[in-house]
This record gives structure tokens, sequence and C-alpha cells, in this order.
């Protein structure tokens, strides 16, 4: 791995039975990143347990919970890196918390890895996993038709179910998909291309995961700077030095430019772009930055600058998709929290026009939310917001929900 | 234009940095803990880079143990005072003599009691949020930690009940007494770090080079012979050319024999590598499958 590879995060949606610890477990040995000593202690759990092979999958289970129930149970990250990429992967559960986790992994993903079992093909599970990579807006998607090996590495097996496949991700407007036939147990089409299935023409997943395109899975044209933090440093060498700490969320953004301060409205222009290295000419999402200002205005913690050829939207009200998180149900007469960007403030549920059945894509009416719920709602708050809608711009499209009694995050929320 | 290619190491360090504007802006009263240690090195660094040319907005702490590498603290001490930021240094010693810890024996690892230190210096100072170096790809308990990692009145951790963290915004609210648990490089790997420590150049302790030591072969480890550690009856004293991939308490931090004497050489070794950073080298961690993770429940990073 050299000084100039890029970061992947991927996610890897299934359940066990579709052979998805032995995919992750096979993506790590075969890339040599399983170690000697973990090898070791899983052959010694296996032993253990009485299993004839060893089990790759007791790699990815981190908790001793977990480990004596052998169940995963909640999200755990995965490190691994090739010559041309380094990649993590947020590993999700399969079972009952599974809406929940998905979401939290997939919110940070440029990429789904979609398993099914080729001998089952297309089930409710995969419609699940789908809408919800869908609903988070993973930017792109992989169909991974692994156990080829069970249906005699049929051509017209794995032809069926990518057309079945096609057909209903095209409803929920994902275009970026990616089919790949595979067997995560023998090895074929996952690092080798192996000898079973040679009238398949497209790349390896290795491949795929080495070389999808992601600069683009930032929205690179409106820039946005939330501002986290308002450096004074208040020394003799600094005295009048006033900088505007951020990371650009999207776009990007060159000394001299015109940038507009939300919620105020009030425009100035960029004087300079300090950085620890050195003071920059341009500067590019997701880069960490400091700006200095042509002028001496107000700004604090919160505030957003933007561009006026692209301007959010500023609200005190809002309709989002939202993810219920919390074991607690939603209680509609309570006040609670939102976190936008760098803002926080309260806000109120005017209405819940419904909610997704995840298996069916149905919708339906509801008077509350509970955990694992997906709903569309309305919201309003204290504060105007300043923000995208997600499909337009993850960053600042997203928001979660924080319970003020208990200080846990309750819900995540994407805008529409 | 299109945007220029950042690297995965830009990535991370624009990660941190935003993580640790974060705990600036958000907590009342944050600190950084600094051990000397390769990866709270590359912490400072990354502080330098998200507040600069202002002053840190927190504390460097350490928890000594006491039982550290005289190098390391060397280390420590040149590059707080270097970089003219505070460092609060506070001893087991000091728990000791309060009797809040009541060691046994006094040859064995330290590590277990650092939470007690801990603890006890997070309630002398009130601050509600601790940042560390902690990585998850260090052990299997780590990989499943958040970020913002919540901390209830008893300093615990609950793996059942973490927050959900989503995007990258994070939820740093707390109740007074609670803490939170940062840990701003957790998406970074060992090798990350030395690349890292390459592109900037960052001073560290000169037992991670190769150089020739006292050791002894015991149970399959090469042990460091020191104050701490003499041979047993049976066990005979060997110089090996060794350096140090972690270094923790001198008594259950374990060289790997090599001749890598400058960070090109480490990454290439590290690249090589069939063993894990704590396997090779964290005898405490190997007591049980689930060693870290209990200690982690008491408190502990």
């Amino acid at each position: 791995m050299s000084n100039t590879t890029q970061l992947l995060r991927f996610i890897t949606a299934g359940s066990v039975d579709d052979g998805k610890s032995t995919l992750i477990g096979r993506l790590l040995h075969d890339s040599k990143s399983i170690f000697e000593d973990q090898f070791s202690a899983i052959s010694k759990t296996s032993e253990k347990r009485g299993m004839a092979a060893v089990d790759l999958s007791l790699l990815t289970d981190g908790l001793q919970a977990e480990r004596e129930q052998g169940i995963t149970i909640d999200v755990a990250y995965r490190y691994f890196a090739t010559p041309k990429r380094k990649f993590i992967i947020g590993d999700t559960p399969g079972h009952e918390q599974y809406t929940r986790n998905m979401v939290t992994a997939a919110s940070t993903a440029n990429l789904a890895i979609i398993l099914i079992d080729a001998r089952k093909g297309v089930l409710t599970q995969t419609r699940r996993h789908t809408y919800l990579a869908s609903l988070v807006g993973v930017p792109h998607i992989v169909l991974a038709v692994n156990k080829m090996d069970m249906v005699d590495y049929s051509e017209a097996r794995f032809n069926e179910i990518c057309t079945e496949y096609l057909a209903f991700a095209a409803q929920l407007g994902l275009h970026d998909i990616t089919c790949v036939p595979l067997s995560a147990l023998v090895g074929d089409m996952l690092v080798e291309r192996g000898d079973n299935m040679s009238w398949y023409q497209g790349t390896t997943l290795m491949d795929l995961l080495e070389s999808v395109e992601i600069d683009h899975d930032v929205n690179t044209t409106d820039f946005r700077y939330p501002v986290q933090w308002v450096c004074r440093p208040q020394t003799e060498e600094y005295h009048d030095f006033r900088g505007f700490m951020g990371r650009i969320e999207a776009g990007e953004v060159a000394v001299g430019d015109e940038i507009t301060i939300l919620p105020n409205g009030r425009s100035t222009r960029v004087k300079e772009i300090v950085t620890y290295d050195g003071n920059l000419q341009r500067a590019y999402a997701p880069q960490s930055i400091t700006l200095t200002l042509a002028d001496e205005i107000d700004i604090s913690r919160g505030d957003m600058f933007v561009k006026s050829d692209a301007m959010p939207q500023v609200s005190k009200e809002l309709e989002a998709m939202l993810c219920w998180l919390s074991e607690a149900p939603l209680d509609k007469n309570r006040k609670y929290i939102i976190k936008h960007t760098t803002r926080m403030v309260k806000c109120l549920f005017a209405r819940l026009d419904y909610r997704v059945d995840v298996n069916t894509l149905e919708q339906r009416e509801t008077a509350t939310l509970n955990m694992n719920d997906i709903a569309r709602v309305a919201m309003k708050v204290q504060q105007p917001l300043v923000f995208d809608t997600y499909r337009r711009n993850r960053a600042s499209g997203s928001f979660i929900v924080i319970d003020e009694a208990t200080n846990n995050t309750v819900a995540a929320g994407m805008m529409v | 234009m299109s945007n220029p290619i950042l690297t995965h190491l830009d990535v991370l360090e624009s990660e941190s940095i935003h993580i640790m504007r974060e705990v600036a802006a958000e907590c009342k009263n944050p600190a950084l803990l600094f051990s000397g240690g390769k990866d709270s090195i590359v912490m400072l660094r990354l502080a330098e880079k998200a507040f600069r040319p202002a002053k840190f907005p927190f504390p460097l702490v350490h928890i000594d143990t006491e039982h550290n590498f005289p190098e390391v603290i060397a280390c420590r001490d040149k590059l707080a005072a270097d970089l003219g930021e505070r460092l609060i240094v506070r001893s087991l010693e000091d728990s000791i003599k309060r009797g809040t810890i009541v060691i046994k024996d006094p040859d064995k690892p330290r590590n277990p009691y650092q939470s007690v230190t801990l603890l006890e210096t997070i309630a002398e100072f009130g601050f509600d949020a601790c940042m560390g170096g902690a990585r998850r790809d260090e052990e299997k308990a780590r990989a499943k930690e958040r970020i913002f990692s919540f901390r209830d009145e008893f300093g615990q951790w609950d793996p059942k009940n973490q927050r959900p963290e989503l995007w990258d915004i994070y939820n740093t609210r707390v109740h007074p007494g609670e803490n939170i648990r940062v840990f701003p490089i957790s998406n970074w790997t060992e090798m990350d770090i030395w690349q890292y420590i390459d592109r900037e150049k960052l001073h560290i302790p000169s037992i991670y080079y190769a150089h020739e030591r006292e050791v002894i072969r015991r149970g399959g480890a090469v042990i460091p012979v020191s104050h701490l550690v003499q041979p047993k009856a049976g066990e005979k004293i060997e110089v090996v050319s060794v350096r140090f991939r972690t270094v923790g308490d001198m008594t259950c931090t374990a060289p790997v024999e090599s001749t890598a004497h400058n960070v090109r050489e480490i990454i290439e070794e590290t690249a090589t590598t069939r063993i894990t950073e704590r396997g090779a080298t964290r005898m405490d961690d190997q007591t049980s499958d689930a060693s870290m993770e209990l200690r982690k429940k008491e408190g502990y990073f």
C-alpha cells in the first residue's frame, strides 16, 4: 500500500446463511489480512465448539456476549488493504435489530454488497436490504450472487436473478448496480476468477472494490461549510486573527470567492485558507481547514458558509424520512433535540405521514414510531436550519434526533 | 474543476480533525490522554492541525503506571514542552497511597489498575470528555466501540447499550458525572499510523526502532529485562536486536525481533508481518478471549 491509496467504506448485507461471514473472512484471508494469532485463536474456539473446519465468521464476532450466544449484536468495523485501496467494512448482523444496524453502517458507506444465495434468488430480505441501501443513499450497489457452486455455476440462473433484481432496484431509483456471480466457499470471483465461470466477462468482486469510482460520492458542486469552531488565538503574533474552522462538506472554495453566511444571509469574501501545512489557494471536500474572511461579521458555530450560485434551504419546517432507533417509542407530545451539521436545535413532531413496511415497501398509517420503523414525518424546529435534500447532499441533508431526558440518539433523519 | 484525489491518509486526517473540533466545541471540559506512545504522538499532531495557530482548548493528561519505559516518558515530556501545552500527570502511586489501589504483586502488570487512577483524575478535574488514541483494528472489543463512547457515572462501558452513531454527526451530550471517551483515530490502522509518522516526520521514542536489548524468552514471548523483570532460575539473558510495536507497561510489553532502524523499514516489516500488533506484544490481552472487553467495562480505555 502506498501513500496515495484511496479509502473505500463498504457494508455487507445478508444473513449468515447467505455466506456473509465466509465472504468477509475470505476477503480478509485472500488479501492476507488475517494474522496468524487471530487465525489460531478462532481455530481453537472452533475446535472447542466441536466444529469440523475453522469458522471464519468468528473473526467478525467481537464481544463476549456474542461469542457466548453465537450471534452478532452490533455493527463492527473491519479494516484491510490491498496495494490499490484501503477498505473499511461495516459489518452488520442479520436478525431483528437489522434495520437500525444497517442504517447505521450504511450511513458512511460508499458501497453496499447485497448478498444473495443463488439457490434462493431474490427474497424479501434482499428487497429490505436494497430499500435500506437506497434510503440511506449508498452510492454504489453490488449484487453478489453467492453459492454459484450449488447451482452448477449456471449462467442462466445468474441472469434470471439479475434480471429480477435490476427490475426491482429500478423502481427504487437505483442505477449504479453491478451483479457478480460468486462462490465465497470455493473463492471463485472474489479475488481469483477460478475456472468455473468462464462465461462471466465482468470483474471479480475485489477488482470492483478496488476500481469503483468514488470521487463523486460527495457532492462536488454545492459549497457547504458548517462552522465548527471559531479560532481566536489572542496572542501577540495573531492578535487580530479570527479563523472559522470546519470541514468542507461539499464542493470547493478558493481565496477571493464570495460566500454567503447562513442563516443571517450576509456576504463577504474568503481572505485566506489556513492550514497547519501552510495556506492554500483552493480547498475541496472533505478537507478540514480554517477560513479567514475579508469583513468582520459576527459568526458562530452552527452558521453555514455557502456560495450564491448554489443556495440551500433555510427553514424552521422540515420534511424527512426518519429511522427510529430507540427502544422507547416516539412520544409526540415531547420536544426532542436535532443535531444537524454543527447546529443543535429543539424540535417537535408536527405530523407522521406514513410508515414504510420494509418488507413490502407499502405505506401504512401510523400513530407512533417504534424501534426499526422507517417513516415520513414533518417536524418544526426552534431556530432555522440550513439544509439540502438528502438526495442532493448527504452531509447537509442528514440529522440525528436526541432524547433530551436520556441524551440517547433515538432517530436518524434524512431531509426530503 | 474536479477534485484532486485525497489519499486515505488525507481523509483519515480530516476525519480526526473534525472529531477533535467537535469535542472542543461541544464538551465543556475535555482532555486529551497522552502517553508518549506512537498513537498518542499522532494524536498530538492532529490536535496541532485542528487548533493552530491557537493553543489546544484542552490539557494533555497522562495516567502513569510508573512501569513505563524511560525513553517514552522522556519523549512525553519533551513533546509537551516543545508544543507549550499543559501536561497533567497522575500516577498509580497516588491511588496506592490513597488506598484506592491495593497491589497484591508488585511485579505484575499494572494496566488493570490504570482505570482507577483514570476515573479519579476525571473526577478531580471534572473532565466530561477524554480523547484517546485507541484504534478499532487493535482488538476485537475495540472494533465495536463508537468514536464517541458513552460512559456512565462509574466510568463503565456497556457494549450492548451503545448510542447509535450515524454519518459523522456525533452525540456529545452527557449528564453531570457521566463522561464520553472519544477516539479520533478509530479508523486508523497500525499501517496508517506508521505511514503518517513517516509523512509528518514525527519524533517517536527510540525504542520503536531496532536496538540491541537484553531479553529472556518466556512462554514463547521475548521479554525485556528491566528492574521489574529479572530472569528466573533456568532462564538465560540474551542480547537480541528488537523493536517495540507498542509501548505499555514494561512487565507486559514484549518487543519483536527486528532490524528496522527507520520508519520506512518499519513500514516494510508492518506490511509483511503475520502477527497482530497486540498479539505480538501484549501479554495482558492473552489471558482470555475477552480480557480487553472486561477491562473496558470497568472503565479502561
